[in-house]
């Protein structure tokens, strides 16, 4: 819902757009908020009585792991259909177009992964929701921006060669985010 | 002698300051005498790094622990570091509008620094949100770690895939090159010891006061 409605407004004033760059800003600002949005939730439904349940059913690595492919599989989701309704309604500016499917599926795979560890933090406070966009938005702007840069030498049609360096990031980024969610969440699930 | 390293720290920056200011420099066009601005502003963020990464021994002691006092060292050295991450800024500041013609520029490393700021802000925010201690240094220790980390992969790949104005990309040689000679880098390597350790000083003294708060309130 939340993505169609953005994308709806961003047609309605747009109606086509012309430059690259325009367009795959607001892809990924879509994909950012929308993915910010849905993945708030992760952790605060398990505060309650359920949380000490699944305390005593299984390790905190398993329950990590677990969040983390849930989350990505949502976030792939939310910005399939967002990519599909861009587009159906404004148009499809991208000329290597295997190379950015693969960029769209690293970048969303990253930022779904921060949230993850993000959000679990948050859920230990009060104010869950608002502190999941201050903890997460400076550490995810590495990865959105490196996403962003290949995304847009994709749009331009550049190959394999010059995107390498920016999947091969995008690629270490994800890898660094799952290695450290895997070692400290334990810590935070003992508390 | 204990306190040895604080007289270091005094004599060296004295000598950065009387000796950056006064010894002779390479004069080069654009940056003209504003090279001198090199014994300030990059000192600044190695001090702030260092102060981080120091942050971050503590957190990771703190975590295998569970003892308050690594959590008050992490979050003091944290406090110091956003100290020197402000005057980075500053001093930054000032000599890009000297030198490029603007405060700010869209750029790889000043958007680093800017990023980096948000994230200990961030971090400030996080444990102003905990009121428990034992719980608010458990978890502030691993927003602080996995910051960190990220933020060491992100201005250690980023900044050398991309251009940039700033000295050390993109075709501008870095300070170790040729238009450093010898007379600055006997100001220079002094100027980053004596930098870290005020910062070192300032955060041992921020430490000893939040520990004494602390007994107060017990």
């Amino acid at each position: 819902m939340y993505v169609i409605s953005t994308v709806f407004v961003a047609y309605l004033i747009f109606s086509s757009i012309e430059e690259l760059s325009t367009w795959i800003a607001l892809l990924w600002i879509v994909i950012l908020f929308a993915g910010t949005n849905a993945s708030i939730n992760s952790f605060r439904k398990e505060s309650g009585r359920q949380f000490y349940y699944y305390y005593s059913l299984c390790s905190p690595q398993a329950i990590i792991l677990s969040k983390m492919v849930f989350n990505a599989l949502l976030l792939l989701c939310i910005s399939a259909l967002s990519y599909v309704l861009f587009t159906l309604l404004l148009g499809n500016p991208i000329e290597n177009l295997n190379l950015f499917l693969l960029v769209l599926f690293l970048g969303t795979l990253g930022i779904s992964t921060v949230l993850s560890l993000s959000s679990a933090i948050a859920s230990k406070t009060n104010n869950n929701a608002t502190l999941t966009a201050i903890l997460s938005f400076p550490i995810m702007l590495p990865t959105l921006l490196t996403a962003i840069k290949a995304s847009m030498l994709c749009g331009l049609g550049l190959g394999w060669e010059d995107c390498q360096v920016y999947l091969l990031t995008l690629a270490l980024l994800n890898l660094v985010v799952i290695v450290l969610s895997y070692i400290l969440f334990p810590y935070l699930w003992r508390s | 002698m204990r306190n040895w390293w604080k007289v270091a720290a005094i004599i060296l920056l004295i000598y950065t300051v009387i000796g950056g200011f006064l010894v002779a420099v390479p004069k080069q066009v654009i940056l003209y005498e504003s090279i001198r601005n090199l014994y300030f502003h990059v000192p600044m963020w190695f001090s702030m790094i260092f102060l981080f990464l120091m942050s971050v021994v503590n957190s990771i002691k703190n975590l295998s622990s569970n003892e308050l006092k690594y959590d008050i060292r992490a979050k003091e050295l944290v406090n110091t570091g956003i100290i020197f991450g402000i005057l980075g800024t500053i001093t930054g500041s000032i000599w890009a509008k000297f030198t490029w013609g603007a405060w700010w520029v869209n750029d790889v490393k000043l958007n680093g620094s800017a990023i980096t700021m948000l994230i200990y802000l961030a971090y400030v925010v996080l444990r102003g949100s905990l009121d428990d201690e034992q719980k608010r240094a458990r978890i502030a220790a691993v927003y602080n770690i996995f910051a960190f980390v990220l933020l060491l992969v992100f201005i250690g790949i980023l900044p050398r895939m991309t251009d940039s104005l700033h000295p050390g990309n993109g075709g501008n040689p870095g300070f170790n090159n040729y238009d450093l000679d010898n007379n600055m880098k006997l100001v220079f390597y002094p100027a980053v010891l004596a930098w870290i350790l005020l910062g070192w000083w300032i955060a041992s003294l921020k430490i000893r006061m939040s520990n004494l708060k602390q007994n107060s309130i017990e």
